[in-house]
């Protein structure tokens, strides 16, 4: 297949798979309980009613109402200048954590005693959970003043994208850089090649395969940091934001919550796309077996 | 071959951090606090005011008019009048303005008085200075079916609450009640919405007068197509059941109240904020819209409702607004220690020390009030009667 019909077709089996959720969501709201299923006592089915499940055409219909009476402006103004500010603080949590992450991975691969250190607490980091650090976040930044260097708030959310990010990248790079063929390596050693030359020359290319998936991780992890971030420290202006605020009015509006979260979602989807556009770069010169 | 790749793999990185970075810079519009800006816009300063007084206030919650006391006073001009530039900082799901305060970087805060207590006790050293709302707004709704009228009634319901300390009402009714909480009924976990309500999980649902409870009656009624009416719910209210707490009051740094120009700047900022909070009670339509102004997102008619609820729970205001009334205090404090939780224990297990509170500062801050004239009693205060639209709108 040329490129251009591949093109074609991942975009085809795009718009189906989006229909076959329309289809599968708007033939549950059909087939399911109104009132949900309950099996001895337990609710294992979700309610089909349109307070629970709006319809697909009403959450599509709500983007171009206004957001509040009497405002000019729309839902789909709001929720995407949302995503762009979400987006910002993300990449700038992703870049964080991936010089954070390939440094730390550097250093692991290098110093032997120091993966053996680190890398149990980098496991431990990540099971603090996101909602404790966020105010603690915060509340550092609020105090952080370094020269006329004033810790602006955004920068917390994306502080807790770095957290989120790091972790997949520093680990799937460390596994990457020890990839290395041992014949390779050897071979190497034997031209007497400096541990910097086998590291940018041999280890690094060998990493791509492991990187390129870290780095999608590291990309919808920076993603829910911020959101996350957004919604536990009230940051304003971003799409986390909107989705409390309009999950407040879930009562009596219950298909505007949905345009945000859908705004959260193409948010990871555009965070990823990033990332696959450096893949198709990173491996071009690849057989394509060994492309992931 | 590798070499390439390998620089490409750096360009890209770069390219994006580039991105990133540009973003970064021309962020700084979009994400610094709008209200700092709006404060130097409206706050033109007095005459014989060179420099205003920054302070920060914490609220609780996101902008709505709960609050909506404090921004008239930053939209009028009030806390300018006093010399004060104040920056008002939202609360989010999981800041403590109490905590907040505590640490520092608030210089005042919206708190309930029951959770500040809470954190009192836990080591906290703030102070109630001014009572806001001189009633509690909370209630339990339930559909007229359940027959819940009372909270003798709760006995083997579903109870949905929110937690995060707003449920202390619902342990000191089931307490009066005689009913244990951990056996008596079931405590659910409740969402923002009133969704849990309505689709049955919750029979009876923790709901603020001037928020929740609108919330249900902006809701299409799937019966009758139109919006639910009052008549569709029983309420119980706990300021009825004689458990009612204080609820939003402004608090200090009490290691700060020792230094004489905190105390003025706090005499300041009470006065300005009950200021305007009186301009709040004579004009509801005019902070409806600063509120809507300074960013929430809440419907139109939900916030009038809002306002209208919030002031009913000031005014009016007998002893003055602010005051700290000694009785409604004990009873909280009461309360506080001798309702029982989930796991037998109480919010407090003693009595907070008599420095918890003062009325020093509201009484100067009343005086200041009185010599331009405000009324900060509001005896003739008269509810509006609110229509709510669907979804608030």
């Amino acid at each position: 297949m040329n490129f251009a019909r591949r093109v074609a077709y991942r975009t085809a089996m795009f718009i189906v798979s989006i229909f076959s959720v329309v289809a599968i969501w708007e033939l549950y709201k059909i087939i399911g309980p109104q009132d949900g299923g309950k099996f001895f006592g337990v609710s294992v089915l979700p309610r089909a009613n349109n307070t629970a499940m709006p319809h697909v055409s009403t959450m599509l219909s709500r983007y171009s109402r206004p957001e509040v009476r009497g405002s000019d402006k729309k839902i789909w103004a709001v929720v995407l200048s949302g995503a762009w500010f979400s987006l910002r603080l993300s990449l700038v949590g992703f870049f964080l954590g991936t010089t954070i992450g390939v440094g730390l991975a550097v250093l692991m691969a290098r110093f032997n005693i120091v993966k053996r250190g680190l890398l149990p607490y980098l496991v431990m980091s990540q099971t603090v959970p996101l909602i404790a650090l966020a105010p603690l976040v915060v509340s550092w930044g609020g105090k952080l003043e370094i020269g006329s260097f004033v810790w602006p708030r955004w920068l917390s959310a994306s502080i807790l994208g770095t957290f989120l990010a790091f972790f997949p990248i520093a680990v799937g790079t460390l596994r990457g850089l020890s990839s290395a063929p041992a014949a390779a390596v050897e071979l190497m050693e034997s031209y007497a090649a400096s541990w910097k030359q086998t590291l940018f020359k041999l280890r690094f290319p060998a990493a791509v395969p492991f990187m390129v998936p870290a780095f999608k991780l590291g990309a919808s992890g920076a993603v829910v940091g911020v959101v996350v971030a957004e919604i536990s420290t009230g940051l304003k202006g971003g799409i986390g934001r909107l989705i409390i605020e309009y999950a407040r009015e879930a009562t009596g509006d219950p298909a505007k919550v949905f345009t945000a979260v859908f705004g959260a979602a193409a948010l990871g989807l555009v965070m990823a796309g990033f990332v696959a556009i450096s893949d198709v770069f990173l491996m071009r010169n690849r057989p394509k077996e060994s492309s992931i | 071959m590798k070499k390439r790749s390998l620089k490409m793999a750096f360009a890209g990185i770069a390219v994006m951090s580039l991105f990133a970075g540009a973003c970064g810079g021309s962020d700084d519009a979009a994400p610094i606090d709008t209200t700092a800006a709006v404060t130097e816009e409206t706050t033109a300063p007095a005459a014989e005011c060179v420099t205003p007084t920054p302070v920060k206030l914490q609220l609780q919650w996101f902008t709505q008019a709960q609050f909506a006391g404090y921004y008239a006073a930053q939209d009028q001009g009030f806390y300018a009048d006093q010399c004060l530039d104040v920056t008002i900082l939202e609360g989010a799901v999981d800041i403590s303005p109490q905590t907040v305060l505590a640490n520092g970087e608030a210089d005042f805060a919206i708190s309930w008085v029951s959770k500040a207590l809470a954190s009192r006790e836990g080591g906290a050293n703030i102070v109630n200075i001014a009572q806001v709302f001189q009633r509690s707004g909370t209630l339990q709704v339930s559909f007229k079916d359940k027959n819940i009228t009372t909270s003798a009634d709760f006995k083997g319901k579903n109870i949905g609450n929110w937690g995060y300390g707003n449920e202390f009402e619902i342990f000191a009714a089931l307490t009066k009640a005689g009913l244990d909480p951990a056996k008596d009924v079931t405590l659910v976990q409740q969402q923002f919405d009133m969704a849990g309500l309505l689709s049955g999980d919750i029979d009876a649902a923790e709901a603020m007068t001037y928020n929740e409870y609108a919330q249900v009656l902006e809701a299409i009624n799937p019966a009758t197509k139109a919006l639910y009416t009052a008549d569709d719910f029983n309420v119980v209210s706990y300021e009825a059941e004689g458990v009612g707490m204080l609820q939003d009051a402004i608090w200090a740094d009490g290691s700060r109240l020792e230094d004489p120009a905190y105390v003025d700047t706090a005499t300041k900022f009470v006065a300005a904020s009950i200021q305007g909070w009186s301009f709040c009670r004579d004009n509801t339509s005019a902070c409806r819209d600063i509120v809507v102004s300074k960013g929430s997102k809440l419907g139109a008619s939900h916030q009038l409702w809002q306002m209208n609820e919030v002031n009913k729970l000031i005014w009016p205001a007998a002893g003055g607004a602010g005051m700290i009334d000694a009785a409604a205090w004990d009873r909280t404090v009461a309360l506080s220690q001798s309702a029982k939780n989930l796991e037998g224990g109480t919010v407090l297990t003693k009595a907070p020390d008599a420095g918890a509170y003062t009325n020093d500062i509201v009484t100067a801050a009343l005086a200041l009030l009185s010599g331009i004239g405000v009324d900060t009693t509001g005896s003739a205060y008269m509810p509006e009667t609110v229509v709510l639209a669907e979804a608030g709108n």
